[in-house]
């Protein structure tokens, strides 16, 4: 290891716990603002470092670098946009939108990185489970998350939407991961795998989601906030980067704790409105 | 970087443990702006879009990176930014519910 990549190793560890503090602060309504300001530096600069990285192993291609930076600056606008302009009222869909690409972009890494080494070296198990999890996990997060937004805007009707067949649906979609789990893990170069993972995940978010009454969205964001943060630390053991692990078993934890606190709030366990069907619709808050 | 996959399930377990621990008592109308928070903080799947895109060498590859980027970029940028106005809300109307 290089002394640069080595200090920059300290300062993604310096970064995480920035992100722990953040969220420390952010229990308190004195303290909150002042959290979330914390853990946008700490980003700020842990984004940066991983550029340095880059350009110091030096082994980015230009058309690598312009791919980074063109899909920086379109997300970064058309986040920055949305968060400028989005009426107050509809702050938690948007949250459900950003959380939607944070999943979709976890389940992107696994793909690629399990695609790329399809073509050199073989992976071991440590890799493609936490791949395939990634994969499910993300996948999951990206349809379900815009499910929910859907419900919460009313594009998709809030009311619980069940249709004949939906439990035997999401069984044989529980088979397919298993399935694609263990075809992936015996054939890591497999991409009929992958695409199974990918497909039957994304078809379970919207299966996943569309029971549950609009008057729940809120648990159900958190919930599948969780889950993104989960994916993340999956794409870390993918990737083998700590910093990963670190923010996203963070965000999967904190955001079960959260999810629990918000159903409390609302006298509904979490098993009660994710099965869902007799939850309550828009009207009956 | 290649990672023992023991250190890395030990550096998991323990974030595990922290992530619930660092969750206290929270006042229900910060909610919201707490899943918010959070929702920022796992937009660090950017950096990890980075090295797909740093390691990508063909076209597919290269088109999967360029969404990984734009959907990292947008969670971060985006979740920060919303967390900020929900926070600045809640500080100048004490007396509002932020969390709906």
């Amino acid at each position: 290891m290089t002394t640069t990549e080595t200090i920059i190793r300290y300062v993604f560890l310096a970064a995480a716990a920035c992100f722990v503090w953040g969220l420390h602060l952010m229990n308190s309504p004195a303290t909150a603002r002042r959290g979330n300001l914390l853990s946008a530096g700490a980003m700020t600069v842990a984004i940066g470092a991983t550029a340095v990285l880059l350009a110091e192993r030096g082994a980015v291609s230009a058309t690598g670098w312009i791919v980074m930076l063109c899909g920086a600056a379109i997300g970064s606008a058309a986040g920055l946009y949305l968060a400028r302009s989005v009426a107050m009222t509809s702050m938690p869909q948007l949250v459900s939108l950003f959380n939607a690409v944070g999943g979709g972009a976890a389940a992107l890494i696994a793909v690629e990185h399990l695609l790329h080494a399809a073509g050199g070296e073989s992976l071991g198990a440590s890799i493609t489970v936490p791949g395939a999890l990634d994969i499910v996990i993300g996948a999951v997060t990206l349809t379900g998350s815009v499910v929910a937004a859907g419900k919460l805007q009313g594009i998709v009707p809030g009311r619980p939407i069940i249709f004949p067949g939906a439990r035997v649906l999401n069984v044989v979609l529980g088979l397919s991961f298993v399935v694609g789990t263990v075809w992936l893990v015996a054939v890591p170069q497999s991409i009929g795998a992958l695409v199974l993972l990918v497909v039957s995940a994304s078809v379970f978010g919207v299966t996943m989601v569309l029971p549950i009454g609009g008057a729940d969205m809120p648990v159900v964001i958190s919930l599948l906030n969780a889950f993104t943060g989960t994916a993340v630390a999956m794409a870390g053991f993918v990737l083998g980067e700590v910093v990963l692990i670190v923010a996203g078993a963070l965000v999967g934890a904190s955001g079960a704790i959260l999810t629990k606190l918000m159903a409390d709030a609302m006298n509904r366990s979490i098993a009660n409105i994710i099965i869902g069907g007799f939850g309550t619709g828009d009207g009956d808050a | 970087m290649s990672l023992d996959l023991l250190t890395a399930i030990t550096v998991f377990v323990l974030a595990v443990l922290v992530g619930f621990e660092v969750i206290s008592k929270v006042p229900a109308t910060l909610h919201t702006p707490l899943m918010s928070g959070a929702n920022s903080i796992h937009g660090i799947v950017v950096i990890g879009a980075m090295f797909i895109s740093a390691t990508a060498d063909n076209a597919f590859g290269y088109v999967l990176a360029f969404v990984a980027m734009a959907f990292g970029a947008m969670n971060v940028v985006g979740g920060y930014v919303v967390t900020d106005r929900m926070l600045h809300m809640f500080r100048a109307k004490p007396g509002s519910d932020p969390s709906r």
